[in-house]
């Protein structure tokens, strides 16, 4: 038997089903996580509908564009980051990575400057939060949410860029070959999920009350 | 579950797909679709951002190649958090409907 397969298992390949399951069971967790996020912000929404639109209409539509678009090119790196392990291709597995890495970084530079921006224009909520109109105090619900849903894909990026530093390690070192590679397939699992997350959050927040009336 | 290695030009495809319903949804969101609360708005990013989400999952996650036990797993969370969503708004948009009661002993 391999040495990469642990004595309690059959054979790599029930290695790897348990590992990608046990994945999964982990991001359901993510999902009811995230759900809760997703839930209270639906719910609020449709009760300070107009404060929530105006929040809204307040994004940098530009830079949430661009970040999606960043952000599904990483996981297309991940996924062949992937690939090049399932293929034993060393060379490959690490420039996919440094690059899954580099669109992570952008996006979280970006989201920076986004977030730069909003403390400059007094937006982020609590003492020095300030809106004018009639709706300042939903307003700073609608950004509490966006800074608690946001913060938390960030923090989520980041965790998951201190996993790719790790396996770029692990795959210079030619760990991954297409007989063992669950480390890379539960790591991309997980960027993947991060990315879907993102393709909710962006409608959600930037999108759905854009237009004007 | 043997190893199945999908092809460059899948995942360049799927990854050009993706990019194109990005760019349908920001258009989508310059026009005034109508509905209250922007329902028609939302029914469109939403049904976008499933499609998109699902492509991601099948694809670049690897479910439509995966064992039937990972699609039960990820059907349930899926489900569990429509649930979540569904319920709680039949009872939150559902307020005001109808009358409230009389209140107790009056």
């Amino acid at each position: 038997m391999a040495e990469h397969v642990a004595h309690h298992f059959e054979d790599a390949e029930q290695q790897r089903e348990a590992a990608t399951l046990g994945m999964w069971a982990f991001l359901i967790t993510e999902i009811m996580f995230f759900g809760g996020l997703f839930a209270g912000y639906t719910v609020y929404r449709s009760t300070y509908f107009d404060a929530f639109a105006e929040g809204s209409r307040h994004l940098d539509l530009v830079l949430g564009t661009v970040n999606t678009a960043i952000l599904i090119g990483s996981s297309l790196t991940m996924a062949l980051a992937v690939q090049a392990a399932q293929r034993s291709r060393r060379g490959p597995q690490v420039v996919f990575l440094l690059l899954t890495i580099l669109l992570g970084l952008a996006f979280l530079g970006i989201k920076a400057v986004e977030y730069g921006h909003k403390f400059e224009q007094h937006l982020v909520p609590g003492r020095f939060f300030s809106w004018p109109g009639p709706h300042a105090s939903n307003v700073q619900l609608f950004f509490s949410f966006y800074f608690a849903m946001t913060g938390m894909h960030a923090l989520h990026m980041i965790i998951g860029i201190g996993l790719l530093i790790w396996l770029t390690i692990q795959a210079r070192r030619g760990r991954f070959t297409g007989s063992y590679y669950n480390p890379m397939e539960v790591s991309g699992l997980y960027w993947h999920f991060v990315d879907i997350v993102w393709i909710f959050l962006f409608p959600l927040l930037y999108l759905i009350d854009r237009h004007v009336h | 579950m043997d190893t199945h290695i999908l092809p460059t030009r899948l995942y360049v495809g799927i990854f050009l797909i993706l990019l194109t319903l990005t760019a349908a949804t920001v258009t989508a969101s310059f026009f005034d679709l109508g509905g209250r609360l922007n329902s028609a708005n939302v029914l469109v990013a939403m049904s976008i951002a499933c499609g998109k989400a699902l492509l991601v999952v099948l694809f670049f996650m690897h479910v439509r190649y995966s064992p039937r036990l990972i699609w039960v797993f990820v059907g349930a969370g899926f489900f569990w958090l429509a649930i979540l969503i569904a319920l709680t708004m039949s009872d939150y948009l559902s307020r005001g409907w109808l009358p409230l009661p009389a209140p107790w002993g009056t």
